[in-house]
């Protein structure tokens, strides 16, 4: 885990400071709401309809032992007992009181946390695979490029006030879990023909309004190369990023609208021009790569046979944890490991959502079987990325007493879903109450397990922050005539093989969304070739029509 | 203008705890609708929105338009509805307002 260093300890616990004395100047009336509003925003806390939100950033989705705990006992003392994980790996407390924020950003800072950059238009937490540095996929660990580029983006005064807000994501497997193709900037980690170490970078991705798949703007990248490279991308947009209207102030809009052709051009000249002037202090040399990367080696896990015993028994003889080890484990890099998944989608539940309770309890978890670490995953579960498989039966069992042990990872139930109307003061319809209903409707394991990878995502506004458009089927909550309709659309994929799904038809109301996915769903199976073949894959191979038919067909178990 | 003939309160987001509020008769916030002060014509609603211009005590205060069909003004869109009602997730966090 990164840790530090003076000047990250003492610059975060001066802006805490700053802030302090921002808000009690706004609570004393010297501040105006029109002053301290840029001000909290820059803080990370907003304005909704219920209370101030504050939101968090996890870096990179990681998180130790130590943050968790101070997390729950954030939501326990100043929260309502509870905290909502994002689609940005972020976490967000709902229910803050603004005499407390300075007492929680002070809570936050003793374990090396902050609000910073999570608002705004600068560059935002920087995201990454939730099984980076754990997966047997992967190429390398992504984190300590995102470490990299968190270093380098935080408070950079040449990119404080950008066109639009800025998402940088970053993986190291050919597997894509990090949505790389869907934000401003995506790195993918590759390695050129002699081995030497790079990126892919993708530019101009994006959900919202207008979504986009983004571009590959360098096919090969070498690592020291990264930041002068990122530089000339962040100098092309923000001289030619429109300012003059915010729906089209994002960067995936003036690579679109200039051409990326025209793009790659400008960026590769303005990277020329700051090598050529002087640009070479830029590239943190391979003793500083080397620096942060330490700070991420793999934990020293002790050797274990590359089978346990203890797991196939349990996974024979416990038909619960057969069907849990099947659906929420991962291979882990190292024999004798897993990665264990863990579901914040119990049936009916909030997606997101953990108790202060939970929170505590997975943290003892991580402690006692994941070598102090968790992850947040961008699919809003928490990832244990280390843990023996001779441990897996005994987690399980501590999930199950926590109520976090649903078997439903990648599954119809494991649903990602904004905060929507219940708390967003932008949000045009609810999304959680439709993923509860959806949820419950598929709350049957071995239906689901039957049903196999389906990806829903539900967003209460077209701002898409539940990512929607790359759902395999997306939700899309919109306001009609009064009322809340909700928009499908179908065949969005958020891998390496992304796509953005089609919508298929007018909106439904809220009542009718849970129906028509089950319409869906029993058109899914009739029409698919063999287990294996995914709905997204029928989708492919048959087009969308059959799955309209069945969406919009008149229903007569519901209609009676 | 035509929103005279839409009966109306003023609402907004306490400056403290964030939650929402509604002003009362006397130019104070309540969080209870059937306290709320509602406006029958367009001066008045004018009238009220001039009270409401508290900074010191609220965020943000707006009319909303109400029906008067029942006990309590009752928020005519949806999402003025959901902010009087509380998120609608889970039944704990349902606002109960006095
Ligand atoms: S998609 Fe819209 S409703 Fe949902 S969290 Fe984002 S801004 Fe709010």
């Amino acid at each position: 885990m990164y840790r530090y260093d003076e000047f990250d300890a003492a610059y975060v616990r001066e802006r805490v400071a700053q802030f302090r004395d921002q808000t009690q100047r706004r609570i004393d009336g010297r501040l105006t709401e029109d002053e301290y509003k840029p001000l909290r925003l820059q803080n990370g806390l907003y304005l909704q309809l219920h209370a101030y939100m504050l939101r968090v950033a996890i870096p990179y989705g990681t998180l130790s032992s130590r943050q968790m705990r101070a997390l729950a006992e954030i939501a326990e003392r100043w929260d309502r007992g509870y905290g909502h994980f994002t689609t940005r790996q972020n976490i967000q407390f709902n229910w803050t009181r603004l005499s407390d924020v300075g007492d929680i950003l002070d809570h936050l800072a003793a374990v090396e946390m902050h609000a910073i950059q999570t608002s705004g238009n600068c560059i935002r937490n920087v995201t990454a695979d939730h099984f980076a540095g754990a997966a047997a996929d992967e190429i390398e660990d992504p984190r300590p490029t995102a470490e990299l580029i968190r270093q380098w983006s935080t408070a950079h005064p040449e990119f404080a006030f950008l066109p639009r807000k800025f998402k940088v994501a970053v993986t190291g497997s050919p597997n894509d879990r990090a949505v790389t193709r869907s934000h401003d900037i995506g790195l993918r980690m590759l390695r050129d023909a002699n081995g030497a170490p790079g990126y892919e970078v993708i530019v101009g991705g994006g959900m919202g309004r207008t979504p986009m798949v983004g571009k590959v703007m360098r096919g090969f990248l070498p690592r020291a190369e990264l930041l002068p490279y990122l530089e000339a991308i962040l100098r092309v947009y923000n001289l030619h990023g429109r300012r003059d209207n915010k729906y089209k102030a994002r960067i995936k809009i003036l690579v679109h609208e200039t051409g990326e052709a025209e793009i790659r051009e400008q960026v590769e000249a303005e990277f020329r021009s700051i090598l050529a002037n002087g640009g070479a202090a830029h590239l943190p040399g391979e003793a500083e790569l080397a620096r942060i990367a330490a700070y991420f080696a793999p934990p020293a896990l002790p050797e274990r046979s590359a089978v346990s015993d203890r797991e196939e028994d349990a996974r024979t003889f416990d038909p619960v944890f057969a069907a849990w080890a099947e659906v929420n484990t991962t291979p882990h890099g190292v024999a004798g490991y897993a990665i264990a998944t863990v579901s914040l989608k119990a049936i009916g539940a909030s997606p997101g959502d953990a108790t202060a309770s939970q929170m505590r309890a997975l943290a003892d978890m991580a402690d006692r079987y994941s070598q102090g670490e968790l992850r947040i995953s961008h699919e809003q579960n928490v990832i244990l990325p280390h843990v023996a498989r001779d441990d897996l039966p005994a987690l399980h069992a501590a999930l199950l007493r926590e109520e976090l042990a649903e078997a439903n990872s990648g599954l119809i139930s494991d649903i990602i879903a904004c905060p929507g109307l219940d708390y967003c003061a932008l949000a045009t319809a609810r999304s959680i109450p439709i993923a509860q209903d959806i949820s419950r409707r598929f709350s049957d394991g071995p239906r689901a397990r039957a049903i196999g990878e389906f990806r829903i995502k539900i967003s209460g506004c077209i701002n898409a922050c539940g990512h929607h458009h790359m759902g395999h089927v997306g939700i899309l909550g919109l306001e009609k005539a009064g009322v809340e309709s909700y928009q499908i659309t179908l065949g969005g994929d958020h891998t390496e093989n992304a796509a953005i799904g089609e919508r298929v038809g007018p909106g439904l109301g809220a009542e009718e969304v849970g129906p028509a996915i089950e319409r869906l769903v029993d058109a899914y199976l009739d029409l698919r070739a063999s287990p294996e073949e995914r709905f997204v894959d029928v989708c492919r191979r048959l087009g969308l029509a059959p799955f309209k038919a069945a969406i919009y067909r008149e229903d007569k178990r519901d209609a009676a | 203008m035509a929103r005279s003939f839409v009966p109306s309160i003023v609402s907004a987001n306490d400056l403290m705890i964030g939650d929402v509020v509604y002003l009362d008769a006397s130019g104070g916030w309540t969080r209870s609708l059937a306290e709320a002060a509602v406006a029958h014509d367009a001066e008045t609603a004018e009238r009220l929105a001039a009270l409401a211009d508290q900074p010191g005590a609220v965020v943000g205060p707006y009319l909303a338009d109400v029906a008067l069909d029942g006990p309590v003004p009752r928020p005519l869109h949806f999402r003025e509805a959901f902010r009087a009602s509380g998120p609608s997730h889970r039944p704990d966090l349902k606002r109960h307002s006095e």
